[in-house]
């Protein structure tokens, strides 16, 4: 009995312990107030984590809305714009034959770990990428370097704060390129300390320095005292992962972050609603498609990315007499209510497309006139093309959503039934992504869902990649059209070779027409970009490229 | 006991050699190709070759399985196809967090359940037991989803109790040593810290053990009903115990083996199965790892959080089994 007494003596003092432990704790959140900080610091909610932390070896958003903070390259894109201006190069010369620019780079510029800025460190950022025996190219994979720069033959030192750049053909698009993430400038120092691990220390020239990242977590970057035009606003800025975007608009409400990216269309009412919150809101560089095949492809055999003679044009895999035809393919235009879907698939993040690319870029052709929502006129061309009772076929449906896609089941069901009012019955198909961007670069699908996320913002990025007939190559194919008319390949090449912005517009605006009439695309979307932040954020710029800038942002 | 322990243990080889073959073999035949994955949109067939070749995917399945292994016993789980990082690092860095959240939804589970299922059982039929047999139901239904969010929005946002997600207030200064948050912080005696990183855990141990919470409760009742039928019950009670001790000293103890064999299959669930939790709560643990891993197809990383999983799931049988011979006196395995 008077065990049983000490017993119960003891297990009541540890419960009511406990019990008080817990009420203080749980409570602690009415009166408990973050330690005093003087210092301001950002967080912003990210919807997942970096993949590196290497800019030249990422394609991903997220990875580089961190190294933004950390890197810079030799030119920049003007705050807001698609357009360059200078950054670790002051100035530059191109050769009149347009193949060799020549930067002066900006002197008195350390890296954040102390080391020099000079033209060693230039050459060492491009050459680990496209020099296969340098001793840093088996660190990464480069994803970028054969997509974007192979025209870059080599990069030489002239002097310490000279370097040239030497391209084996003119490309107008370069300096637009030179822009990208990829070819941010590295520490050298930092790299050879680290090997191949330097993916996790980040160490570049820009206004933040690397603090810490925490996996799946956090990544912690802090104002660069020494930065050459002079310290940041902010002391960090801290991007959290929160991949949920209801929790995401929940810690903003409640304020735990200060901004985030990616909000749930859905609560847009409720955000503009919150006087505490605002939404910045601008067209995304992007555009969502409805592919058709035309039915023919080539196989690139010695990997040039250019159609030889010979290399003959095959029949694709997803080869549909009824596509090769091109009133077949004004009535699929014709079929379908782009604006029906843009305002309810989409949830007005979108805007309504007409061109194969975003209508700021240079080039866009505004005079041309979309396809109007007009099944009977669909009907007529189906009946003309031979096809009065119409035909069945498969449509290829995007198992994962992008901004330019928003929904893309519902948009399949949708066309489903629009084209199925015009009696072109369609069953729907479905793949896990990887093996979808496989296929369809490898011609499979007859008609298919794609889009695309432009990388520098020069229109070659679009034209040339998505519709150019060089494209068609079967197994990596960017034009999942097929489509191949040689007039408009002409021009893209050309402009690709004119460093006149005037001449080099028209040209594209050339080939848009011509697109337009052959009809190997339904263009449905340009999805905005969105992101909230509490009120007292000042001085964010969104970007058209959709990359991150911290810099200029201030904690009011 | 001993050499039971020592058996269990060594049976640990001949599963993880089954899991790992099984695992490789299912996610190599399953469509996509981390390469691609990786490369994105745009690569060129010329790049896609390179890299298969320098991560070996281009070798027969069998040969990358036996250098899968071979590496494996000398300590290497490999490289991650898309983050290069060390697989032992990527799981390393996240396991930690997992099991902290595990155990504490499985302390919140245990406490309200075990005592819900006994209140209930000692009182069948009466207004408590329909209720917490109600709420038991509605905890099992509850998609784990819509529960946390609506604790977020109601102790984070509504009464701002709470924080939203995530581990640790993130203005607090922290040192990880252990990759245990709660013990790193009892250890630099970083008390501020020891707050935060409790009170981030709260909801989303909520979220997750409830459902755990549930079943306990429901076993627990039926596993008390039975033993109170029993004749050393009715026993107990001629002798003139109280009630209460009959209860408390009598049949818990022999109604708790069912309920143990429950809380040890949740544990090991609880473990792979947090990923939803872990999503809401923006939680950095294994769950959303091994989820992402798969989607990009990173062979290396799903088969290592898989060897991780098995290893982790043999141990909680095995200490189940154990906890049985403390239970009840009656079991042995010599």
């Amino acid at each position: 009995m008077m065990r049983d007494n000490i017993i119960n003596k003891k297990a009541s003092v540890i419960a009511i312990v406990l019990s008080a432990m817990f009420i203080v704790l749980f409570f602690s959140g009415c009166t408990e107030t973050t330690p005093e900080v003087k210092e301001k610091i950002l967080i912003f909610a990210c919807g997942g984590d970096a993949d590196k932390l290497d800019p030249a070896d990422v394609t991903d958003g997220e990875s580089t809305a961190r190294t933004d903070s950390i890197f810079e390259g030799l030119v920049e894109y003007k705050e807001g714009t698609a357009d360059i201006q200078p950054c670790l190069a002051t100035s530059w010369d191109t050769s009149t034959d347009g193949k060799n620019i020549t930067f002066t780079l900006r002197q008195n510029v350390k890296f954040q770990d102390g080391t020099d800025f000079n033209a060693d460190a230039v050459i060492f950022s491009f050459e680990r990428q496209y020099n296969t025996s340098h001793p840093y190219n088996q660190y990464g994979e480069w994803a970028y370097w054969g997509y974007m720069f192979s025209d870059i033959e080599k990069v030489e030192k002239i002097d310490d704060y000279k370097v040239k750049i030497v391209l084996n053909k003119p490309n107008a698009a370069i300096m637009t390129s030179l822009a990208m993430f990829t070819v941010a400038i590295v520490s050298p120092t930092n790299a050879e300390t680290w090997k191949e691990d330097a993916f996790k220390h980040p160490v570049g020239t820009g206004p933040f320095k690397f603090v810490e990242w925490v996996k799946d977590d956090h990544i912690t970057v802090e104002a660069y005292d020494n930065y050459w035009r002079g310290a940041p606003k902010l002391d960090k800025v801290i991007y959290r992962v929160m991949t949920d975007p209801s929790a995401r608009l929940l810690a903003l409400q409640a304020g735990d972050i200060h901004g985030m990216e990616y909000p749930d269309p859905a609560s847009f009412d409720l955000i503009e609603a919150n006087t505490n919150l605002q939404i910045l809101t601008q067209p995304g560089m992007n555009v969502g498609y409805i592919a058709i095949n035309c039915g023919y492809g080539y196989n690139d055999s010695n990997k040039n990315g250019v159609r030889d003679a010979n290399e003959p044009w095959v029949k694709t895999p997803g080869y549909f007499e009824p596509f090769t035809k091109k009133s077949v393919r004004q009535a699929i235009n014709y079929a379908i209510d782009k604006n029906s879907i843009v305002e309810n698939l989409y949830k007005g993040t979108a805007i309504v497309a007409k061109n194969g690319m975003p209508p700021f870029m240079l080039g866009y052709n505004d005079a041309i006139v979309d396809y109007s929502y007009n099944p009977t006129k669909a009907k007529e061309l189906l009946t003309q093309a031979g096809y009065p009772n119409g035909f069945n076929t498969t449509l290829w449906v995007m198992p994962v959503s992008r901004p330019y896609m928003f929904d893309p089941t519902k948009i399949g069901e949708a066309i489903q039934s629009y084209l199925e009012a015009v009696n072109i019955n369609v069953n729907i198909y479905q793949i896990d992504w990887s093996t979808y961007l496989a296929k369809t670069q490898a011609g499979e699908h007859s008609i298919c869902l794609l889009g695309w996320t432009g990388d520098n913002g020069d229109p070659d990025n679009f034209m040339n990649v998505l519709y150019g007939a060089n494209q068609c190559t079967l197994g990596t194919a960017g034009n999942v059209a097929f489509y191949n008319n040689t007039e408009v390949q002409q021009k893209l090449s050309a402009a690709l070779q004119t460093y006149n912005n005037n001449d080099r517009a028209q040209l594209y605006k050339e080939a848009q027409v011509l697109i337009h009439e052959d009809a190997p695309f339904v263009y449905l979307a340009y999805a905005n970009q969105n992101l909230v932040f509490v009120k007292n954020v000042k001085g964010f710029v969104l970007n058209p490229t959709g990359r991150y800038f911290f810099y200029p942002v201030d904690l009011t | 006991m001993k050499w039971y322990i020592i058996k269990r243990l060594l049976q640990i080889i001949p599963v993880i050699l089954g899991v790992t073959l099984i695992a490789f073999t299912l996610i190599h035949l399953a469509p996509g190709d981390p390469v691609r994955t990786m490369l994105g949109q745009h690569a060129t067939q010329q790049e896609i070759d390179e890299i298969r070749v320098r991560y070996g995917l281009d070798q027969p399945l069998y040969v990358q399985y036996f250098i899968w292994l071979g590496d494996v016993l000398q300590g290497d789980l490999g490289r991650s196809i898309l983050s290069h990082e060390q697989v032992s690092t990527e799981i390393g860095s996240r396991f930690p967090n997992t099991i902290e959240l595990a155990i504490a939804a499985m302390i919140f589970a245990i406490i309200i359940g075990v005592i819900a299922g006994i209140i209930s059982a000692t009182k069948q039929y009466s207004a408590a037991d329909y209720t917490m047999m109600g709420v038991a139901l509605f905890g099992i239904s509850m998609p784990v989803f819509w529960l946390g969010i609506m604790l977020m929005m109601v102790f984070g946002v509504i009464l701002g109790w709470l924080p939203i997600g995530g581990r640790i207030d993130l203005l607090i200064p922290f040192q990880r040593i252990t990759g245990f948050m709660i013990v790193d912080s009892i250890i630099t005696l970083n008390g501020a810290a020891l707050i935060s990183v409790i009170r981030h855990l709260i909801l989303p141990a909520i979220a997750l053990g409830t459902i755990p919470m549930a079943i306990i409760a429901r076993t627990t009742r039926s596993s008390m009903l039975e033993i109170l039928r029993q004749d050393f019950i009715r026993t107990e009670r001629a002798k003139g115990l109280s009630e209460r001790k009959v209860i408390y000293k009598h049949a818990i103890r022999n109604a708790m083996v069912p309920v143990v064999t429950v809380i040890g299959l949740n544990f090991g669930l609880l473990l792979s199965g947090a990923i939803l939790t872990e999503t809401v709560f923006s939680w950095p643990g294994v769950g959303r790892l091994v989820v992402d891993s798969v989607y990009s197809r990173d062979y290396p990383l799903v088969i290592g959080c898989i060897l991780v999983f098995a290893i982790v799931f043999v141990i909680v049988n095995l200490i189940t089994d154990l906890l049985y011979t403390f239970i009840d006196p009656r079991i042995h395995y010599d």
